[in-house]
């Protein structure tokens, strides 16, 4: 199938080089690639980037709604979604487990939608204003049930801006929620952010259907597994459910079409995963010890990389721009011709237990944890790295 | 000739019927029927285009409403129906969507969702199917259920105050409020169709029989006999003071239109206020130029 693009609409694009913090980086990325229409609730630390969409839309054209809750957040922009219009939303720890509700929903009803999770520590209120990446699993398994869907890490404001466009590019893409999933210290911190004209800016367009309208099934899977959408409205008088459903989109409830429709939103993630998964490789052949890390942790560990490598050690990085679906084949590779891995991250080996579940036992993985708080100090990391090369 | 091609066994209502997907799962007696038969009526009368209307659901035995109606239609989670359907109207205000969905629903699980889309006048149509129970579990206690009425969770009998839809409504500010029971068929199909002509929050509570649940626990008898409460007791009073609307255990229900006011809705608000602070530099939503 192939996949329908053309450039930015110019309305949403600041083009230019800008000093921004990742929480506005995140509203600019979601301008640039034709977000129209933002529901959310303030929580520290991700409330700049409502309040930026909440600055600017009105300029652009769209809405900006803050709701009563996230639950409500959520709801709201897969209504939207069906509606034609790109939707968002942005929260943190407490806001993103009520939002999992409504996720479960946008995986059921294959609804493209983008949302952003300002990690900060938890479990619960935790700390509201100091980093974390703590979510990391909830993103992949909060929802109730069996179900796939994309996280992406950026790990500052540039990658914030240029990783909203793809959520928004893969979101419309494979008809499911994509998540960002950064953190208070990318969120808060300012640096460089050039934003490309908007005719260098490419955008997906959502797999519109266009046969007859008495012939449309909302999930009858095309060649690459993802059905095409229609919006309310057009005169399609489609269904969609929450329940187990067949092509038609009406509820079945036995265990054949659960086993049809569930395999089926795992399907289209789990067998597209190769032309999804995105990382970045630095020395990873050569490399004796290879550092697998996401988000801000990669900037940490990237230094204590640099001085692993002054004292001798060979040393790679992995680093994850996507995070969902797990690149398990190309860790499982690199398994099988290193001494070892070093997983740095902030939370309690989250990340560490799929590297090594992916690893299948050929290399071990050293985990580099703490709760959350502060970032790594590199001499931390730098520590395990030379335990795991002796 | 064949079966379907005989006329007298075409629903009067089918083009706006699910025909592939019946017969539905309501209860005999149920009075859900009855309401999704005046929505259409209302509908028809209306002169809306129906390919813009849009049906949202919740969960329970009302949420299954969106299911059988031939409209855009979306079955969401518990609760969720308003907030879904404040999504869909703001991202396209050409449609006119419908909450169709029971009060366990919109008032028990969504409401704070529901206080708050009055609050802003989300220009919504929302009808609520008030049951006095939760049916589709079970017939659990509800936030509707009189005093003293027994239910799976109350089996000594409920204790605890019911909401007053109608008074609830209007104080979010709610710009239409009515409250029928489905013996008033004709009455529900007028204020649907007034609901549906109109911009700005429409709240319309429908009182139903639970055959198989409430009624049963309660030994009421029949949807016959439930029907025949609801015609000895019923009052109408048009613009009655909603504060007096409680309702009793099997006590008088008044019904009526009691709120039908005009009041700018949300998107009115925003693009009138951002049109004044912002001037020429606001890109209007949903307007038509």
């Amino acid at each position: 199938m192939s996949v329908r693009k053309k450039s930015a609409d110019p309305k949403g694009v600041l083009t230019g080089v800008h000093y921004l913090d990742g929480d506005y980086a995140i509203a600019e990325g979601a301008l640039a690639a034709g977000c129209r229409f933002f529901a959310g609730y303030p929580i520290t630390p991700s409330t700049e980037t409502a309040e930026r969409f909440a600055e600017r839309i009105p300029l652009v054209g769209g809405v900006f709604i803050q709701m009563e809750d996230e639950i409500a957040s959520v709801a709201a922009l897969i209504g939207a979604s069906w509606a034609g219009v790109k939707s968002m939303t942005v929260t943190s720890g407490p806001g993103f487990s009520l939002m999992m509700e409504n996720i479960g929903l946008a995986c059921m009803m294959e609804v493209p939608i983008v949302i952003a999770n300002v990690q900060r520590g938890g479990p619960s209120t935790g700390l509201p204003t100091l980093t974390g990446q703590g979510d990391m699993m909830q993103v992949r398994w909060g929802s109730h049930g069996d179900y796939e869907i994309i996280a992406l890490s950026p790990d500052s404001p540039q990658e914030c801006f240029d990783l909203t466009i793809k959520a928004f590019n893969l979101s419309e893409m494979y008809r499911v929620p994509v998540f960002i999933m950064t953190d208070e210290c990318v969120g808060h911190m300012h640096e460089k952010v050039v934003i490309p004209p908007a005719e260098e800016i490419e955008i997906v367009e959502r797999k519109w259907y266009e046969g007859p309208k008495d012939k449309y099934l909302p999930y009858k899977p095309d060649v690459d597994l993802v059905p095409f959408m229609v919006k309310a409205g057009d005169g399609y008088r489609f269904h969609t459910t929450g329940l187990t459903h067949d092509e038609r989109g009406y509820p079945v409830i036995n265990a054949e079409c659960q086993n049809w429709c569930v395999r089926h939103i795992c399907d289209k993630i789990r067998l597209n995963a190769d032309k999804i998964i995105e990382y970045r490789e630095d020395e990873t052949d050569t490399a004796e010890i290879v550092v697998v890390s996401y988000g801000i942790t990669s900037r940490v560990a990237w230094k204590a990389i640099q001085d692993a490598r002054k004292a001798g050690i060979k040393v790679g990085s992995l680093r994850l721009i996507t995070v969902w679906p797990f690149p398990e084949k190309k860790i499982e590779e690199l398994a099988g011709k290193i001494k070892a891995f070093v997983v740095p991250e902030i939370n309690l080996g989250q990340i560490k237990r799929e590297v090594e579940r992916a690893a299948k036992g050929k290399a071990p993985v050293y985990p580099v944890s703490h709760c959350g708080g502060w970032v790594h100090n590199p001499n931390d990391i730098l520590k395990v790295i030379k335990e795991a090369a002796k | 000739m064949k079966p379907e091609d005989r006329l007298e066994e075409k629903h009067p209502m089918e083009e706006f019927l699910r025909m592939d997907r019946m017969p539905h799962i309501w209860c005999s007696g149920c009075g859900i029927g009855i309401v999704v038969t005046s929505f259409i009526e209302a509908l028809q009368k209306s002169g809306l285009d129906p390919d813009k209307v849009c049906v949202v659901s919740g969960i329970g035995c009302t949420g299954r409403v969106a299911g059988y109606l031939r409209l855009d239609s979306f079955h969401t989670t518990h609760g969720r129906p308003v907030p879904f359907a404040t999504g869909l109207k703001l991202a396209n205000p050409e449609l006119k969507v419908v909450v169709f969905s029971g009060d366990g629903d919109i008032v028990g699980i969504g409401g704070n969702h529901f206080i708050h889309a009055a609050r802003r006048n989300m220009d919504l149509v929302v009808i609520c199917v008030n049951n006095f129970n939760y049916a589709m579990t079970g017939g659990q206690v509800a936030a509707t259920s009189p005093i003293g009425a027994n239910l799976s969770t109350a089996p000594y009998g409920n204790f605890e105050y019911p909401f007053n839809l109608p008074y609830l409504a209007e104080a979010s500010g709610a710009t239409y409020v009515a409250r029928w029971t489905c013996l008033h068929i004709r009455r529900v199909t007028k204020s649907i169709q007034e609901a549906l002509q109109k911009r700005g929050f429409s709240f319309i509570e429908v009182i139903t029989p639970c055959v198989t649940l409430y009624a049963r626990r309660n030994r009421l008898g029949d949807g016959l006999n439930l029907l025949r409460y609801y015609y000895e007791n019923s009052e109408i009073r048009h613009g009655a003071d909603t504060r007096t609307l409680d309702i009793g255990y099997q006590g008088k229900i008044i019904v009526g239109k009691f709120v039908d006011i005009e009041k700018p809705t949300f998107l009115d608000c925003m693009n009138n206020h951002l049109r004044k602070v912002l001037g020429n530099k606001y890109q209007p939503w949903g307007v038509k130029s």
